[in-house]
């Protein structure tokens, strides 16, 4: 049968944000798929570096929208850790709060948009009615519904007080009732399950090689989990589960998102019960010492690295970030390898993927000529497979 | 008057169309917000469409990329006159934070001509609504 290639997107209803696809077919079975990416980057690592590390929280709060928590997080671990500052307890906690209360938020936002790409659109409005109670939680804490501006370099900048916390544990009593229920739907409703069970099949060993992170590689029966395995923040005194699934489809991936939900109630009820007094963060240096340091932080997609490089002046003189999303590309065209065209949005929409927080260039260097080339991801892989043929002659 | 007639439909039921430009998300999510339960924009008749052909009103959120620049004036090309633009956030309207990059041109309105701005970063969902039900009055006002 001839093969065809169709191109997706950049504006395409399935899509909710600019990329594009390109997938060979073949009747209706793809063949190959492409991602071209670049419709979204800004350039923020450039500019990250004309601004300063204060200023800099905030540019790196606006790399996602969804995960706007986990970028600023990580950054200022790794400028807290180029400073050695020591943050105070409580300053942690509220970091920890927060963290989880936007993993909450995230998880559930993606519930929704699986199910409506599943065709169940009940679902879809059900989870975002019950998503509004977090984006509150999150208003009363922080003062805004996205940005949450919450994180400072040496600890946090608003505190939380009585009244707040019962707010906090009263919502999470109420979104508690809802995940059970949304369990119970989500992998026991008939034609739910018969949509995603089986589609967008993963392999652990696949899943592993081509480093998958997050939800995606939990759901590949693979145990790992950053807030486990490097411990930051406080997490290393919290009591949690990693929660994995070991049917390695989009099925499994929606089971591991709605047990995590109930693992970030249990995080969030142990960190307001057990919320130690004192200060909330100490002040600062403006400029921070020579060094260079590498912050891994577990965000809703996966892990999310930030690589921060200082030479001794109040702005970095490097910055990058390597955001989850990014880590799942390579896994997301083995998966659609072999799928239905009409597979294509669930299939994309299961690695909840954050489009805007993979926008980086990739830029691959010649060593030998010192040429450089920004790359499209289906360039790179032919000049991989033309290296190892070569290797091979 | 079929000209009355299609304004009268136009002003109980706009069709939007979502145009995200490279945003940071947060703006979009809002956007998406308002069409669910607590907000619930279709009780105004305000529907979101897929294809710029069916819109009447391009919701566009996020500064222009260099890359996506020439997409803007194609989709508002293909939407069918007369169009409304509503430039949701502060990216839309300036550049937010991102202002000075090197792939960032600016607001939208350096590219495509732009009826209303609702600023916030993001803008809540609610501000988002009475952007365009300030649009709607625009609208009839405009004979
Ligand atoms: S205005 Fe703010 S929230 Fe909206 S896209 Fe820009 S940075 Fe994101």
């Amino acid at each position: 049968m001839k093969k065809i290639t169709i191109p997706i997107g950049p504006q395409h209803p399935a899509l909710k944000e600019p990329i594009s696809l390109r997938m060979t077919i073949e009747g209706e079975v793809i063949k190959d798929a492409d991602i071209r990416l670049g419709y979204n980057h800004r350039g923020i690592e450039k500019l990250a570096e004309s601004k300063t590390y204060i200023q800099n929280i905030y540019l790196m709060e606006r790399i996602c929208g969804i995960c706007s928590h986990s970028h600023t997080t990580c950054y200022v671990q790794a400028v807290e850790a180029l400073c050695g500052l020591e943050v105070p307890k409580r300053g942690l906690y509220i970091r920890t709060l927060v963290s989880e209360l936007e993993r909450i938020h995230s998880h559930l936002l993606w519930l929704g948009v699986a199910a409506h790409e599943a065709g169940f659109d009940s679902l879809f409005m059900y989870t975002w009615r019950d998503r509004e109670v977090v984006m509150d939680l999150l208003e009363i804490i922080s003062g805004n519904r996205v940005h949450y501006a919450i994180n400072t370099i040496g600890g946090v900048r608003r505190d939380i007080s009585e009244q707040q916390k019962e707010k906090i544990l009263e919502g999470i009593e109420f979104l508690r009732k809802r995940t059970e229920y949304y369990t119970n739907l989500g992998t026991t409703e008939p034609t739910f399950v018969a949509r995603i069970s089986g589609v967008g099949k993963l392999p652990k060993e696949k899943a592993i090689e081509l480093c998958a992170v997050g939800p995606t590689l939990r759901a590949s029966d693979v145990a790992s989990d950053i807030r486990k395995d490097d411990p930051y923040a406080v997490y290393d005194e919290i009591p949690f589960d990693v929660c994995t699934a070991d049917t390695c489809d989009v099925l499994g991936r929606v089971v591991v998102r709605v047990k995590e939900l109930i693992e970030s109630y249990k995080i969030v009820e142990f960190v307001i019960k057990n919320l130690p007094a004192g200060e909330i963060k100490i002040k600062a240096p403006r400029k921070v010492p020579e060094g260079e340091t590498v912050s891994r932080y577990e965000a809703p997609r996966g892990e999310n690295i930030h690589y921060v490089k200082s030479n001794g002046t109040d702005k970095p003189e490097r910055l990058k970030v390597r955001a989850p999303t990014l880590a799942n590309y390579p896994a997301t065209i083995e998966m659609l390898k072999n799928g239905f065209v009409a597979d294509i949005p669930l299939i994309f929409a299961a690695i909840d993927p954050c489009i805007c927080c993979a926008e980086r260039v990739v830029e691959l260097i010649d060593v030998k000529s010192g040429r450089s080339d920004i790359m499209t991801f289906s360039e790179i892989k032919r000049k991989y497979f033309c290296e190892k043929k070569r290797e091979t002659l | 008057m079929i000209e009355k007639l299609t304004k009268w439909a136009r002003l109980k039921s706009p069709w939007i169309l979502h145009l995200n430009t490279g945003a940071c998300n947060a703006c979009d999510i809002e956007i998406v917000d308002a069409l669910t339960p607590r907000f619930d924009v279709e009780r105004f008749g305000i529907l979101l469409k897929a294809t710029p052909r069916h819109a009447d009103v391009i919701v566009c959120t996020g500064p222009v990329t260099r890359q996506t620049k020439d997409r803007i004036i194609r989709i508002y090309e293909q939407t069918p006159d007369p169009k409304f633009v509503v430039a949701v956030g502060a990216c839309a309207m300036s550049g937010c934070v991102y202002r000075g990059a090197y792939n960032i041109i600016g607001g939208i309105d350096q590219v495509i001509p732009v009826d209303i701005y609702v600023p916030g970063c993001p803008p809540r969902p609610d501000a988002i609504i009475d952007g365009i039900v300030k649009l709607l009055k625009k609208l009839e006002q405009a004979k």
